[in-house]
């Protein structure tokens, strides 16, 4: 098929950071190329210069992440015919949220900083009595989906919370961080969920917005790993964050009402001593009033809300015994 | 065309003129709704972090009452549309989760069997009633508005529980609509990007720099107005963005959000202060004045 491609370019010899060069190619491929057949055919054929990184072409290694038509993807499992229609254009870019270091290959040096950050091995208080750990099998198959990462840095590139914020530890390494905090080897379990509830950039500073659940080659769902993070972290008795007592009071408005408090969730959230977040509220609040809308004071509720509150007893109880 | 209707926590709460714009749009367009009032809260993936088999309860829960009346869901919140379709895909994969489900419903009379649907107003538009259909019920075309559509994270993401194999047109439904009132689409990067609502409580800097960007680069794209599906959206790029511009030295002027239905009711005529466009605290004067100077079709 005839397909057409855009392709991202940077030479750092000649260009400042943050420069770009777009180079459009046009090229007959056939329908089931994929875009790194295409790129390497490029380079072949056509401009020698392209610099690209890859190696199994299987998507294996995790080498080739790069941007197609602005998402994360590895380029070798990607399919021309599945990305681009008859006449389309095709736009590759490297990945978001890495610096660049030349045309389509990023830097992966912050990437594999993050992931040292969350201490990525085992730490048993004693050695294993017989030469090895014995462990079944349920608890390894648990660890699978964070395993199966190839650290290809998609989730990485196409994060929201990184894009505005460098100091967030990132999908990849709270993946990462999970399957340590998860495996029965491991006796750092709840000094690494209590780090990771605290520090900057830690778990609470996900926005839940799939796009690492979306683009990850591998099913590893970064973000669905975060989330049972903050549930661990707070079984664990780590309640200290905002983050906590916006669960908590999310939680407990449903219970209650059915519905969401929505003014009571903003105050909780921020706590009851936070004096200038809730100044800060107070702001937005009278703002609301003046313009004639505000939660109402007294909670909107569903009808028969004591239908859910049962619900809400009985799942509790059945996890409490 | 008849459908259960479930508006929502934000519709129903802090976003009331959202709620009182649809339900006037809805007229208009002929379509029949009755309220789930009995219906809980999603739980808008806050819940699902404590107890996701808890929230799936719930969600199942409302399926399962508009089943019972035989009708499909509809809301007008992306968020909402999200966490119910993520639910009834958990639920439709696994019969056996099902029948764990329904287990808490039956005390209720209620049970479960996957003879409903999920659908936002925004695919209503684009799926039951159809563009044509949908300008027929236009007064105005609004050419030279200038709109930068806003989806919000859980009507795009995860695609699986979407249907967009089945209903690509999805995908690019809010551009459609844009299009259907005449309007031209500013096309931009952050539109299926996070607002960052959900950690506005949490994490305010970092939610108040994603409202900075996305308003800052669709007003710097020539914006007259951003659309969102989305209420949650709404309270963030609306609430807190004359604090996010200031904090970020973002733009000159705040970039007016408008609810989707607001921007139906005004292709169809219908007065701003009906619609509650003087309700937000990002002024509309700007973006209802222009077209308020646009005259009505003869």
């Amino acid at each position: 098929m005839n397909s057409k491609l855009k392709v991202s370019r940077f030479d750092p010899e000649t260009m400042g950071s943050g420069q770009r060069r777009w180079d459009e190619f046009e090229m007959d491929l056939h329908p089931s190329a994929t875009v790194l057949d295409a790129l390497i055919q490029i380079r072949e054929e056509v401009d020698g210069t392209l610099a690209l990184r890859c190696a199994c072409r299987a998507s294996i290694c995790g080498s080739c992440g790069m941007r197609v038509n602005g998402e994360a993807k590895l380029v070798c499992k990607t399919r021309i015919a599945d990305v681009t229609e008859e006449g389309t254009t095709i736009v590759i870019e490297p990945m978001g949220n890495h610096g660049i270091i030349k045309d389509l290959v990023v830097s992966l040096d912050p990437f594999f900083d993050k992931v040292r950050q969350v201490d990525p091995y085992l730490q048993p208080d004693e050695e294993p009595e017989q030469g090895e750990f014995v462990v079944n099998n349920d608890s390894m198959e648990n660890l699978l989906t964070a395993m199966n990462c190839i650290m290809c840095g998609a989730c990485v590139s196409d994060c929201t919370v990184l894009e505005v914020d460098e100091a967030f530890i990132g999908p990849a390494a709270l993946a990462k961080a999970w399957r340590f905090v998860e495996d029965p080897r491991d006796d750092q379990r709840d000094e690494r969920l209590k780090e990771l509830n605290e520090v900057e950039g830690g778990i609470w500073d996900c926005t839940r917005c799939f796009k690492c659940v979306e683009v990850c080659p591998k099913d590893v769902a970064p973000m669905d790993r975060i989330m049972e993070m903050r549930d661990m972290a707070i079984e664990a008795g780590n309640r200290n964050t905002s983050g906590y007592r916006h669960t908590e009071s999310f939680s407990k408005s449903v219970k209650k009402h059915g519905r969401l408090d929505e003014a009571r969730l903003a105050v909780e959230s921020a706590g009851y001593t936070n004096i200038p977040r809730l100044i800060d509220l107070a702001e937005i609040g009278v703002k609301s009033v003046l313009k004639g809308k505000m939660p109402p004071i007294v909670p909107h509720k569903a009808d028969e809300n004591e239908k859910i509150t049962r619900i809400f007893e009985r799942v509790e109880s059945e996890r409490n015994t | 065309m008849k459908f259960a209707f479930y508006p929502g926590c934000v519709a129903r709460g802090a976003g009331p003129e959202l709620f009182d714009s649809a339900v006037a749009v809805m007229d208009r367009l002929g379509i029949e709704w009755v309220e789930l009032t009995g219906a809980s809260c999603t739980g808008a993936g806050v819940l699902q972090e404590k107890d996701q088999k808890l929230g799936d309860i719930l969600n199942i829960r409302t399926l399962a009452m508009a089943e019972q009346l035989g009708l499909p869901v509809m809301t007008i919140c992306s968020t909402c549309q999200g966490v119910m379709a993520q639910a009834d895909r958990r639920v439709r994969k696994d019969a056996d989760y099902l029948e764990e489900i329904n287990g808490y419903l039956a005390e209720e009379g209620l049970s479960y069997s996957g003879n409903t649907t999920v659908k936002h107003l925004l695919w209503v538009l684009v799926e039951d009633i159809g563009v044509e259909t949908l300008k027929k019920t236009f007064v105005k075309e609004l050419s030279g508005v200038n709109l930068a559509p806003f989806y919000g994270c859980y009507i795009v993401r995860p695609s699986d529980a979407l249907g967009f194999d089945e209903n690509p047109e999805r995908q690019t439904s809010l551009e459609t609509v844009i299009e259907s009132v005449g309007g031209n689409v500013v096309d931009f990067p952050g539109k299926t990007a996070c607002c960052g609502f959900p950690i506005l409580l949490i994490n305010q800097r970092n939610s108040l720099r994603m409202v900075a960007n996305h308003t800052g680069t669709a007003s710097e794209l020539g914006a007259d107005a951003m659309v969102t599906p989305c209420p949650l959206c709404h309270l963030n790029l609306d609430g807190y963005q004359p604090k996010a511009r200031r904090q970020n030295n973002r733009g000159k002027a705040d970039l007016p959000i408008i609810h989707l239905p607001q921007l139906l009711g005004l292709a169809m005529g219908m007065d701003a202060k009906e619609l509650g466009l003087g309700k937000h605290l990002v002024n509309t004067k700007d973006i209802v004045g222009k077209v308020e100077s646009i005259p009505v079709a003869s």
